[in-house]
């Protein structure tokens, strides 16, 4: 039975030491991982800077008062703009805020402030992430049957309106998530300060917890707006798109995401370059609206 | 100066009839808004199976296994759109996993200075808030130019495969592919990062304490740490590719025919309900509710899954 002696101190000198070793087997494999991922990160972030750049040039050269105010031209003619598009885009979405962001901050209320933690809430909870998986597409087939087909406004059948609904459905989940998580990011302490000087629980709610939790409902309600202004799925056989300028919300509107789809399929010059320009102002718009959601999460964190 | 009104410090205060009645109607009324959720889900699912009845009843299962779609004879089978939301789903995920995992790993495991870190998260949630339709835009004016010489090298030098076996002309599953990996990219940076923010820091300390390598620590301590959030984030970004409309049907080219190149034009659910919806009528608007019945349960399945993942999955540490 022989035992090996335990290595001497200057035998681990002579093979390991404490500095860095760039040609170690170990290490050099960890230099290809970080060159790897670091390759990952710029295929990632170039699309972003690609599609940016095409629709600067291309939509920003085109960008003109007449683009902004006229309307859209015959096909095959040339000139003309994307006014009714742009009116019709901010209609839409005001339909959807107006409808989503008070039944969204109601639900996310109830969800935060009385709901016991039984089925109900559970159920409201997985049927708000589900409602948020459900493709953009299912919303407008829905709306489609519920509201176009039915022909349930005035005897109209493509509507305005029939957009904005389909629309706040989908901004729905976003603005219930966020009203539900910020609410749960207050202090117990302050609902119990307000129970305590005697306010009662609608008080509480509405002047304590609620201007409390205005910081991330903002965020997501602006970020929900953000993204409802730029679907196209669920307006095309909702809202569907007219040539003219609004007329009314019980008719069909024209909005710029249903403007570049109809327009960028079209074999005519003109009509692309317009789905370009509508591009352009609309990734402006959505872009701002980001940045305005991130200014409002930093600037108010304080 | 005046005196303080007299208070009487031991008298209960009773709520007045008004206050009492706005508590109870404010909280029925939050009641009814949280239940509309419900509501509306259980609305989408009636109002679509009750449209698709008609042609469950005409068509059967058998809508799922052909793939005749012919309005003129009334036979509609759904295959095509079927295979052609499975196969771009997939193959854009196989695609945007690896890229995505990576470009999390870059930004949250200090390779970089945290400003240039926080620049790049940035720029890759930014690329998620581009509205589908002007991607597709991009995809049908710039993208499928730049790579048709590409896919022309992939038929010429694998055109013997059955995947690659047409030339590629224009609009087409591959070019759909690819934008695709652009919108699902940014969902699964996010929730990556996130799960792996959220790996405590001791786990790290710890790994790198007996001596292992940034990539020992990252491949063996923690990725299995965060691996359930991140393959509940590869689901619900699964179910996203393939509910997504606008971008793919401008960019598949809107077959009918079945084929299994990916070079050649192909068809999805979503597409198809959004080419052919606004104008149908008449027994094809029941099979295209019929094909929307299918992708809702389809998504709906990979959402669930993706929450039972995430609950499931996770581990204790």
């Amino acid at each position: 039975m022989s035992v090996t002696s335990p290595p001497t101190t200057s035998q681990f000198t002579e093979r390991l030491t404490l500095h860095y070793d760039p040609g170690l087997k170990r290490n050099r494999l960890n230099q290809i991982a970080n060159a790897v991922a670091g390759t990952f990160a710029a295929l990632a972030v170039i699309p972003l800077f690609l599609v940016l750049i095409y629709v600067l040039i291309q939509g920003g050269r085109l960008l003109s008062l007449q683009l902004l105010t006229e309307l859209p031209p015959a096909p095959g003619l040339e000139g003309g703009g994307i006014g009714n598009a742009i009116l019709g885009t901010i209609v839409v979405t005001l339909i959807a805020s107006l409808i989503a962001i008070p039944v969204g901050v109601g639900g996310g209320v109830y969800l935060s402030e009385y709901a016991q933690d039984g089925w109900f809430s559970k159920f409201v909870r997985f049927g708000n992430d589900v409602l948020a998986g459900v493709p953009s597409i299912i919303c407008g087939v829905f709306i489609y049957s519920l509201i176009v087909a039915t022909r349930i406004f005035f005897d109209q059948s493509f509507s305005a309106m029939a957009g904005g609904i389909a629309l706040s459905v989908l901004m729905l989940p976003t603005v219930i998530k966020t009203t539900y998580e910020g609410l749960l990011l207050v202090p117990q302490e302050m609902r119990m300060g307000a129970y305590g000087v005697g306010a009662s629980r609608f008080v509480t709610i509405t002047q304590i917890t609620l201007p409390a939790a205005f910081t991330p409902i903002a965020t997501g309600v602006v970020l929900g707006i953000a993204r409802a202004a730029g679907e196209t799925a669920p307006l095309i056989f909702t809202a569907l798109f007219s040539p003219f300028w609004p007329e009314g919300l019980f008719n069909p509107i024209a909005t710029m995401s249903v403007l570049i789809f109809n327009f960028a399929i079209m074999p005519y010059e003109a009509q692309n370059q317009l789905a370009w320009a509508a591009s352009f102002v609309l990734v402006l718009m959505i872009l701002g609206a980001n940045l305005l959601a991130r200014w409002i999460s930093h600037a108010t964190r304080a | 100066m005046r005196s303080a009104p007299p208070i009487d410090a031991f008298t209960l205060r009773r709520r007045p009839p008004q206050e009492k009645l706005t508590d109870i109607g404010f909280r029925q009324l939050t009641l009814v808004l949280a239940a509309s959720v419900g509501i509306i889900l259980l609305a989408i699912f009636v109002t679509v199976f009750t449209g698709a009845r008609e042609a469950m009843a005409t068509f059967g299962l058998r809508f799922l296994t052909t793939s005749a779609w012919d309005p003129v004879n009334e036979q509609y089978g759904a295959l095509i759109a079927i295979y052609g939301t499975l196969v771009t789903a997939v193959l854009s995920l196989l695609i945007a996993v690896p890229i995505g995992l990576g470009t999390a790993i870059f930004i949250t495991e200090d390779l970089l200075p945290r400003s240039l870190r926080d620049v790049i998260g940035l720029l890759v949630e930014l690329l998620a808030a581009i509205p589908s339709v002007v991607l597709g835009l991009w995809a049908i004016f710039v993208m499928e130019p730049a790579i048709r010489p590409f896919l022309s090298l992939l038929h010429t030098t694998l055109g013997w495969t059955p995947f690659f076996s047409t030339e590629p002309q224009g609009p087409g599953t591959a070019p759909a592919i690819l934008i695709l990996v652009v919108m699902v990219l940014p969902i699964i940076t996010a929730i990556s990062r996130d799960a792996l923010n959220q790996v405590p820091i001791e786990l790290r300390q710890g790994a790198y304490g007996v001596g292992t390598t940034r990539w020992g620590a990252i491949f063996n301590v923690i990725l299995p740490a965060a691996v359930s959030s991140i393959m509940g984030g590869v689901m619900l970004s699964l179910g996203r590719a393939m509910g997504e409309t606008m971008a793919v049907t401008m960019i598949i080219g809107n077959s009918l025919n079945f084929s299994l190149s990916l070079l050649a034009p192909g068809n999805t659910i979503a597409s198809m309900l959004a080419n052919q919806f606004g104008e149908a009528d008449g027994i094809q608007v029941s099979a295209l509710m019929y094909a929307a019945v299918v992708l809702m349960i389809l998504t709906f399945v990979v959402n669930v899954l993706a929450q039972w993942i995430v609950r499931r999955l996770s581990l204790r540490y």
